[in-house]
């Protein structure tokens, strides 16, 4: 008796399990709206809301056709992980090369990603710089500053923060001597792109003063945020530390956010080039055949319209005529690449963030 | 047998309807985690988890849990005595606060928390702002300076972005386990006892050493057991009050969002594994004692 009891309960679990399969099928049918996700980072959110209704107008304007944008925004690691594990991703717009990376690795993208679109696959650029308390009370004009004693410098964690781990770039950089690339003219771009492709030797990840500085820059981290928007928010909203070294749009939307009068933003001489790359999502793409609409949206970030927009939220474009158009908003600072320089993202992640890489060392408990 | 069986209805439905319920929000997300983490091989899960800053990371979280639960343990009892047994006014107001913390999203728990503690927040500068209240009035009486600007900063509780703040907003998290299990009980509990005990002789001490602790200990233990375990697996308030400095600052629960980060899901779950599987093991043990202190106290009935 009992043990029938037992069989009938087996038997209604899996009823219950054969119903779930069923209901998951029958969702995965999808219909047949031209509908793209744009996966992205942090930080674009505001830039990609302005940009999403000029695209769609000039879309149904090409080809007929009605698009929506529907976009993610969120830690960028986070962000791929999503899309590794199923989200359905048309189009990911990430902070950098490596979360793109991840996803190719997963099998969703295509090799050579990064060769599709114009310029690494970057179609605007950004760098690192600083902000500090009204009057700069102390003295922080360049990296160096950063590392004085009673110095406190609010940067995320390189290993959790897409922004973060251009900080560690652009400190190592900088002190290591990086070659520097004046981004403003074509000669300049096309020199940044070209050096990047041909580089074979990376003395600079041997540098002893780089990684002496580097490991002095954490000493005086007293709040290590997850993410680069949790950083600002320690820094402008909390009060806590002297200078914050974040993403230099997000300085200026710190900026914006928290009053004007509260804080100056301050230009390193020599800073990393950040290219946030952006790819379609190949798998995905084809089978919700949406491949057309998802490559049109990438591509219009590239014309001049979209470059103006880019601008106007304080990212750098790589129109020359537009760069040149909101140049007062861009201090000339020298840039170098993480191709030309440190041979690109898999070199940087394996001997920087990766377990047991530097930055682990860095913080290795003393016993 | 038949009798037995009529006693729950539809037995067999209900049986069924429980391993399918149980099978897919528990067991099968366990195995999932179990299955996750054998894609390590034995010694890259060893050099996992006894990794300095993951080791740092397990002794901050068990450590920080266990003294939020203890503390619970001492002021969630007082807490519910008093709702018990002291009638007041709005009573029933504060009665309802108490569920207030398994309500609220922990990451706003956490964000008004290191707020609060902040050098010039609220609480973590009260002091200074007594001092500088204080001085503002007698300023008006011609005393500008009353008050040294430091004299009263030991009213300060700069808890923002240290270990102390973990320990807070874990106690937050925990408070209504620990006051919800005990109330029942000392709502069931006859004052006669303890006027039987006063009347035997014993001082208000030993009436609550030996009458009443004995009656609600289980209660009490299982309370503390639940707001210990809530403990350790609480992210969302704890990130946004700690510093979070790898080896020093870092929760169990932000090094296993951290592996995901580097794209490490496997390193990620053998992290939470072992959380998993010490805190089942502290949790049995604690168990084991609530079934001794049962078994003892029938005994000496």
């Amino acid at each position: 008796m009992r043990m029938s009891g037992m069989k009938t309960g087996f038997a209604v679990a899996l009823l219950g399990f054969v119903a779930l399969a069923a209901g998951g099928l029958k969702q995965a049918e999808g219909g047949q709206s031209v509908t793209l996700l744009n996966v992205s980072y942090d930080a674009t959110r505001e830039f990609y809301e302005a940009v999403n209704d000029a695209f769609a107008a000039d879309y149904l304007k090409k080809t007929g056709t009605q698009v929506t944008i529907q976009q993610s925004h969120g830690g960028s690691g986070k962000q791929a992980l999503s899309v590794v594990n199923g989200l359905q991703a048309d189009v990911v717009t990430l902070g950098l090369a490596w979360d793109i990376d991840a996803i190719q690795r997963a099998g969703l993208l295509k090799q050579g990603w990064q060769e599709k679109f114009p310029y690494n696959s970057a179609p605007y650029t950004s760098t690192i710089a600083f902000l500090v308390r009204k009057g700069n009370p102390k003295h922080i004009h360049d990296w160096a500053d950063l590392l004085k004693p009673g110095v406190q410098v609010i940067a995320a964690n390189p290993k959790s923060s897409g922004a973060a781990r251009w900080v560690f770039l652009g400190l190592w950089g900088a002190v290591g001597g990086a070659k520097t690339y004046d981004l403003a003219t074509k000669e300049g771009l096309a020199a940044s792109i070209a050096d990047g492709k041909a580089a074979t030797d990376f003395p600079i990840y041997k540098n002893a003063a780089a990684l002496a500085a580097v490991t002095e820059l954490y000493r005086h981290v007293p709040v290590l945020d997850t993410g680069g928007r949790g950083a600002t928010v320690t820094f402008a909203q909390k009060g806590i530390g002297d200078v914050l070294v974040n993403w230099e749009n997000e300085l200026y939307l710190a900026n914006d956010e928290f009053g004007k009068d509260k804080f100056e933003i301050v230009y390193p001489s020599t800073s990393v080039l950040a290219e946030p790359p952006v790819a379609v999502v190949d798998s995905i793409v084809d089978k919700k055949g949406t491949r057309a609409a998802a490559t049109a949206y990438l591509d219009y970030l590239y014309t001049p319209e979209a470059q103006d927009t880019i601008a106007q939220y304080h990212y750098r474009p790589r129109d020359i005529e537009v760069y040149q158009k909101y140049a007062g908003s861009f201090p000339a600072v020298k840039l170098f690449t993480v191709d030309q320089a440190f041979g690109g993202w898999p070199r940087v992640q394996k001997t920087f963030f990766a377990d047991g890489g530097v930055f682990d060392q860095i913080y290795k408990p003393v016993k | 047998m038949a009798g037995a069986q009529k006693v729950i209805p539809g037995f067999r439905l209900t049986l069924g309807y429980t391993l399918f319920y149980l099978s897919l929000l528990v067991l099968i997300p366990l195995a999932g985690l179990v299955f996750k983490t054998m894609e390590l091989s034995w010694s890259e899960f060893v050099a996992t988890i006894t990794d300095p800053v993951v080791v740092a990371a397990y002794q901050l979280t068990f450590g920080a849990a266990a003294l939020a639960a203890l503390v619970n343990g001492v002021f969630g009892l007082i807490i519910a005595w008093v709702l018990v047994r002291e009638p007041f006014t709005g009573r029933r107001y504060f009665d309802a606060l108490i569920d207030f913390p398994f309500a609220l999203p922990t990451a706003v728990a956490g964000i008004t928390f290191s707020n609060l503690y902040l050098t010039d927040g609220w609480i973590g500068g009260f002091g200074d702002h007594v001092t500088a209240f204080l001085n503002g009035l007698a300023g008006h009486l011609g005393h500008p300076n009353l008050l040294a600007g430091s004299a009263l900063s030991w009213l300060d509780f700069p808890f923002s972005n240290t270990n102390t703040g973990i320990v807070i907003v874990l106690i937050f998290v925990g408070l209504p386990f620990v006051v919800r299990s005990i109330q029942p009980v000392l709502q069931e509990w006859d004052p006669e006892f303890e006027q039987a005990a006063y009347s035997l002789g014993a001082n208000g001490v030993t009436t609550f050493r030996r009458v009443i602790f004995p009656e609600i200990f289980p209660a009490w233990l299982s309370g503390v057991a639940l707001a210990f375990a809530r403990a350790i697996g609480e992210y969302g308030s704890v990130i946004f009050i700690a510093s979070n400095i790898p080896g020093k600052s870092q929760i169990v629960p932000l090094q296993i969002v951290t592996k995901l980060d580097e794209f490490e899901p496997a390193k990620a779950t053998a992290i939470g594994v072992v959380l998993l599987f010490a805190s089942l093991l502290i949790l049995l043990a604690i168990n084991g004692i609530e079934v001794w202190s049962r078994r003892r106290s029938q005994a000496a009935v």
